[in-house]
């Protein structure tokens, strides 16, 4: 599961595909995964930031997070198309 | 070190488009009180769903209700519409507030006489009175408004073996410029119907017609209809002194004036349309003092308003159960208060509020109610912050009908609370349970044993 590598993400939460040309809106948990997919981290170290970091349990972030991760599949901005 | 908040992930494809040159609100305001009284504690203690009444807001809207119209018009009486909400609690605040009862049924005619509403304070609508409604409602001298010429002859017979004449007045439907024109109920004033009717009460002798009554639809948005209706109606009375030296004593102009909620496919909200009581009274009682009536004798202008009376006075509150995606990737939420609950969502775009603050994100979902059914649905498009799980949110205007015209389906009732005016809470309908539920089913012998 990895973002493509064209997408660029602004710092304001833009994110624009230019292979499709299409633009979207993110907020701001939803771009800091963002970034942290860009770098290739792997989703326990992502989990493990937003769980040390913010307010949500472990179990809670997984379930938010592959809901999200579906969204970017339906929006086709991950190159792996594989269950996650 | 804190935690900062967190709020679900959430990324939306931007589209072009052409705005409305109304916009939309960029912000929904949460509601975390309802009378000065938290929301959350409300649900903590009384469980969710949950339905909230309001008695301040019922006062408060009776009073402005009833002050533009007795500021226009000298002899003003409400009765309250039993259909659109009749837990007895609500119904005595109305009472308290010296509304009459308006009932259709022989068991809303029971509520009222539990009530303690005296019998020549119920007014008897409705097409279907049994005979023993009818002696019932004669007997104490109740105001009975006959639909169509099978009561009437039926009002005929009970009265022949009474020793005084029952109190009639008929319902007539017409033509107001709204259409379809609402003709199922009562006789109609266009095809001569409704005159017809008032002759043969007359010429029975043995029926006091004392008043005529319409109703003439529901969440009606236009004020024009209503002075239309008074002036017809007003018509028939003169009409009547003058053929038959009846006096009219009062003029029911029914009820159906429109609230803040928006009617499904409406393209404007309804607190932009729906007119004010102001602009009801004024086109009303401006069109009965139009009237020339006999000796200048105005007659009582009665009014069977329900749903503007008590839309705003309720709550539901609810909590989110899930979030799922369907399989085009739109974003559906389940909540834990349905169709069965909420009946009036089969009418209106509910507003909704969540009850905490909540981020500038907006996502478009589908509401899902919690039934194992594929029409419990809530809102089927609305913008919404970000939910989750556990979520508590506040639908609004909910306090006509629903409490009426909910279903046992499925799951039970919830608790209905009213916050008096003293911020106190008191449950004045219990959550159901599965006795509640049971009580009028039995098991014939053979069924016993499984």
């Amino acid at each position: 599961m990895k973002l493509k590598k064209s997408i660029a993400i602004s710092e304001s939460g833009f994110v624009f595909d230019p292979m499709s040309g299409e633009s979207f809106s993110v907020n701001e948990i939803g771009m800091e995964i963002l970034e942290l997919m860009k770098q290739d981290q792997p989703v326990d170290a992502i989990s493990e930031y937003f769980v040390k970091t913010y307010d949500v349990e472990a179990s809670d972030f997984e379930k938010y997070f592959y809901d999200f991760i579906g969204m970017l599949r339906q929006y086709q901005l991950i190159e792996d198309n594989e269950p996650a | 070190m804190e935690k900062k908040i967190f709020e679900r992930p959430y990324i939306k494809k931007i589209r072009a488009g052409m705005p409305s040159k109304f916009g939309k609100p960029v912000k929904i305001d949460p509601l975390p009180f309802i009378d000065d009284l938290p929301v959350e504690e409300l649900i903590k203690q009384y469980g969710s769903p949950l339905f909230v009444i309001s008695e301040k807001t019922i006062r408060e809207t009776f009073r402005k209700a009833k002050m533009a119209f007795e500021t226009r018009y000298p002899r003003v009486q409400f009765a309250w519409s039993y259909k659109t909400n009749y837990l007895d609690a609500v119904c005595r605040i109305f009472h308290q507030e010296d509304a009459w009862a308006e009932v259709v049924s022989g068991f809303e005619y029971e509520k009222a006489e539990k009530n303690g509403v005296a019998g020549n304070k119920i007014i008897f609508n409705g097409p279907d009175k049994s005979l023993s409604d009818l002696k019932k409602a004669s007997e104490n001298d109740s105001l009975i408004h006959i639909d169509h010429f099978d009561e009437l002859y039926d009002l005929i017979e009970v009265a022949k073996k009474m020793d005084h004449k029952p109190r009639v007045a008929i319902r007539v439907n017409m033509d107001t410029g709204v259409y379809p024109i609402w003709d199922r109920f009562g006789f109609n004033y266009e095809n001569g119907d409704a005159w017809d009717a008032i002759n043969r009460i007359v010429r029975s002798e043995k029926l006091e017609l004392s008043g005529l009554h319409c109703h003439i639809g529901t969440y009606m948005l236009s004020t024009e209809a209503y002075r239309r209706a008074a002036s017809k109606l007003g018509e028939l009375a003169v009409r009547a002194f003058h053929r038959h030296n009846t006096l009219i004593k009062y003029i029911d102009i029914g009820g159906g004036f429109a609230t803040q909620n928006t009617l499904k496919g409406a393209y404007y909200q309804g607190y932009d349309t729906a007119p004010s009581f102001d602009e009801y009274a004024e086109s009303i009682t401006s069109a009965l003092l139009d009237v020339n009536f006999p000796d200048n004798k105005l007659p009582l202008l009665i009014l069977e308003t329900g749903r503007a009376l008590i839309d705003d006075a309720g709550f539901l509150l609810g909590t989110v159960l899930a979030n799922k995606r369907l399989s085009g990737g739109n974003r559906a939420t389940i909540l834990d208060v349905g169709v069965n609950n909420l009946f009036t969502s089969f009418w209106y775009d509910h507003e909704v509020n969540p009850v905490k603050d909540t981020s500038d994100h907006f996502e478009e979902s589908t509401f899902f109610g919690p039934l194992c059914m594929n029409i419990d649905v809530i809102r089927d498009a609305i913008s919404f912050p970000l939910l989750r799980k556990g979520d508590q949110f506040v639908i609004k205007r909910i306090g006509a009908y629903n409490m009426t015209q909910w279903m046992q389906f499925i799951t039970y009732r919830p608790n209905v609370v009213l916050i008096d005016i003293n911020g106190s809470t008191h449950v004045i309908r219990k959550m159901e349970d599965l006795n509640a539920v049971t009580a009028g089913e039995s098991v014939p012998d053979h069924l016993q044993k499984i």
